[in-house]
This record gives C-alpha cells, sequence and structure tokens, in this order.
C-alpha cells in the first residue's frame, strides 16, 4: 500500500514540476529506470511467492541501478556505450519478461 | 488504540527500511515520468547517443551536399533557360522585323517614308500601258521602294485628300496590260485616267529620274499627256494584295540551317 502510494506521489511530482533532465544525466536515465523496473518486478514477484525481504529489494534496487548506470558508463568510455545500453536494455527486459511470467504464474495459476 | 486503521497504516512507516522502499519507488515513479516527458518533448535526437548524433549529422550534411548540388545545377538551368529565353526573344523580334520588310516587299503591308506623287493625264487616250511600264521602272531604277498605281485620279483636289478611283500595289510580279475600254488593267483591276504612282524613296532622285531627257516626262507629253511631280516628306502606300501562297515552289534548304 505505502510503496503503491509513493510510486503515484513520485508520478504527480513528476508531472507537476516538469524537471529538465540534466545533460550529464541523460544517457542513463532510460537505462536507469529500465533497472529500477527490473527490481520491481523481482519484488512483486518475490512478495507473492512469500520470500519478499524489503532489505534485499532496496539493495537490489540501488545496486541494479549503480550497476547499469556503471556499464553503460563504461561503454561510453570505450567508444561503445550504444551497444553496451542496447546489451542492458536486452538482458534487463528478459529479466523483466520472466519475473512478470512468474508473477503471471502466481496470480492467475496459469 | 482506538484507532487501529491509523496504527496499521503507521506501523510500517516506523522501519527505516520501509521509507527507503517507499523514497525508491517515489524516485522511480518521478524519474520514469520525468524521462517519459523528456523523450516526448525533445524528439528522438535529445536521448540519441553521441556516435548516432555524430552518423546523423554526416547523414545530414551529405544529404545537405546533395541537394546544395543539386540548387546549383537547378540554377545553371534556370540561367540557360533565361539567357535562352533571351535569345528566342531577339529572335523573335528579328523574325518579326524581317516579315515587315519582306511585307514591304510583298505588298501585304502598308508602307510610308518620303516620296513622290507621279501623276499623269491622257486627254488624248493615247497613254499605252508600255508608257506606265517605263515609267515603273524608272521610278524602281531610281530606288522606288514601295509603288501603287492608282486611277482615275480626280485632278482637283489635293492629292494627299483626293479620292482616287482604284489603286493597286505594285509589286514584283505586277503586270500592265491594255484594258478594253481604254485605260490600263494592273493586274487584273481596270484603272482609267489620269494615273498616279505613289511612290517611296529618295524624293529627289525620283524626280530627276522622271525628268531625265528622253525619260518619262517627255514619253508622255509626246503623247499629248502631261506630268506632274510632288515631292513629298511623307506620302503612304496603303493599297494591299493578299499573299500568294505559291503553288509549287518550296524554301530549299540552306547552308547553316
Amino acid at each position: 500500500m505505502i510503496p503503491a502510494l509513493a510510486l503515484v506521489v513520485g508520478v504527480v511530482l513528476g508531472l507537476v514540476l516538469e524537471p529538465t533532465v540534466p545533460a550529464a544525466l541523460q544517457p542513463y536515465l532510460p537505462i536507469a529506470v529500465v533497472a529500477a523496473l527490473d527490481a520491481v518486478f523481482g519484488a512483486v514477484r518475490a512478495q507473492l511467492e512469500g520470500i519478499f525481504d524489503d532489505r534485499v529489494f532496496v539493495v537490489s534496487f540501488v545496486s541494479n541501478v549503480l550497476v547499469a548506470g556503471l556499464v553503460v558508463f563504461l561503454g561510453d568510455q570505450l567508444g561503445v556505450g550504444g551497444q553496451l545500453s542496447t546489451g542492458v536494455v536486452v538482458v534487463l527486459g528478459i529479466r523483466i519478461f520472466s519475473n512478470a511470467a512468474a508473477i503471471r504464474r502466481h496470480v492467475f495459476h496459469a | 488504540m482506538n484507532r487501529p486503521l491509523w496504527r496499521r497504516f503507521l506501523r510500517p512507516r516506523l522501519r527505516r527500511v520501509d521509507v527507503a522502499v517507499a523514497v525508491l519507488l517515489a524516485v522511480l515513479g518521478f524519474a520514469a515520468v520525468v524521462q517519459v516527458r523528456s523523450t516526448q518533448e525533445d524528439g528522438p535526437l535529445a536521448t540519441a547517443r553521441q556516435e548516432d548524433l555524430v552518423q546523423i549529422l554526416d547523414e545530414l550534411s551529405n544529404r545537405n551536399d546533395r541537394l546544395r548540388d543539386e540548387v546549383s545545377a537547378l540554377e545553371q538551368a534556370r540561367a540557360e533557360l533565361t539567357t535562352g529565353g533571351d535569345q528566342s526573344d531577339a529572335a523573335l523580334a528579328e523574325a518579326r522585323r524581317r516579315a515587315q520588310l519582306l511585307g514591304i516587299l510583298a505588298g501585304t503591308v502598308p508602307a510610308q517614308g518620303p516620296g513622290l506623287l507621279l501623276t499623269i493625264t491622257d486627254p488624248d487616250g493615247r497613254i499605252t500601258p508600255d508608257v506606265l511600264l517605263d515609267a515603273l521602272e524608272e521610278l524602281r531604277a531610281a530606288g522606288a521602294e514601295a509603288v501603287q498605281l492608282e486611277g482615275p485620279v480626280d485632278l482637283s483636289v489635293d492629292p494627299s485628300e483626293a479620292s482616287v478611283g482604284d489603286s493597286v500595289r505594285v509589286v514584283v510580279s505586277t503586270a500592265l496590260v491594255d484594258g478594253d475600254d481604254g485605260g490600263v488593267v494592273v493586274d487584273g483591276r481596270a484603272l482609267y485616267p489620269p494615273y498616279r504612282f505613289v511612290v517611296v524613296g529618295e524624293p529627289s532622285t525620283l524626280a530627276s529620274a522622271v525628268a531625265i531627257p528622253g525619260g518619262v516626262v517627255d514619253n508622255v507629253e509626246q503623247r499629248g499627256g502631261r506630268v506632274l511631280v510632288e515631292q513629298r516628306d511623307e506620302v503612304v502606300v496603303g493599297a494591299l494584295r493578299a499573299l500568294e501562297e505559291p503553288r509549287y515552289a518550296r524554301p530549299a534548304p540552306q547552308d547553316g540551317d
């Protein structure tokens, strides 16, 4: 309940404040959002499986975002930033899909 | 304790890790919305990576170069067309000018200019076509450029205002023959004395040509007629003839055509 409310509050804040993304953050923000989404889907799946630990969630969320940003940053330094960010998005997308499939099995038992 | 809903609601908040979860999710929602909005606002270029931007820039500059080439080619074509248009305008004007000149020769356009009125009376009816033909030849030899033959002329009024019986433009193919009832037939049209040549040309040259001894004046006076020569600054050869299309002759190809 509280996390869902917090999510809504963040969305509303983003809609109301309409901030612009700093240029330095522009390559990393979409990757960070996808990484965080991956952590959220994993948390929902763990909750449904009854093994949710909020400490684990916090750590995985932060580390997901940091690692994804770091990988993209390294890729930028090596001159393969575009390809690496695509790779990160693909990997995270696969994980989100598998988590979503697990969630679906728990919710619909199918 | 009397507000168990409140307490159930509040209890998770007391734990720091729950606060952290809430903050993280708020940040996630905020960042997602910001990212979506910036993607929508700035278009695809704002989030494109540096190498992609470089590639796009390359493509744009290539395209720019191609378009610039196209512009210069089109401008060149336009310049050629413009000068070509000038040339064809000049050619058209030249063709019109030549058509006017040829029309004066062929008698299809009126002509005016300095010239001569040569009136020949024939009280005795002895002016034959060959006399008129001699006069015409003299005038032509003296540089007559446009000629018409009129008759009968009313001698009692000023020549420039006189209404004439009939007038024929004299051109290359003009033939003068005897009329059935006196007078002459010029190109199928019967003219009666007194006759008058309206001639465009150098007036004094024409006048002296008809006045030479043994010339037109002598010839007419021998046959009982009289010649009146009036030099004018402006005479109008207004009689026209229709242009006859040649039945057999066609323009032959010329060198350079």
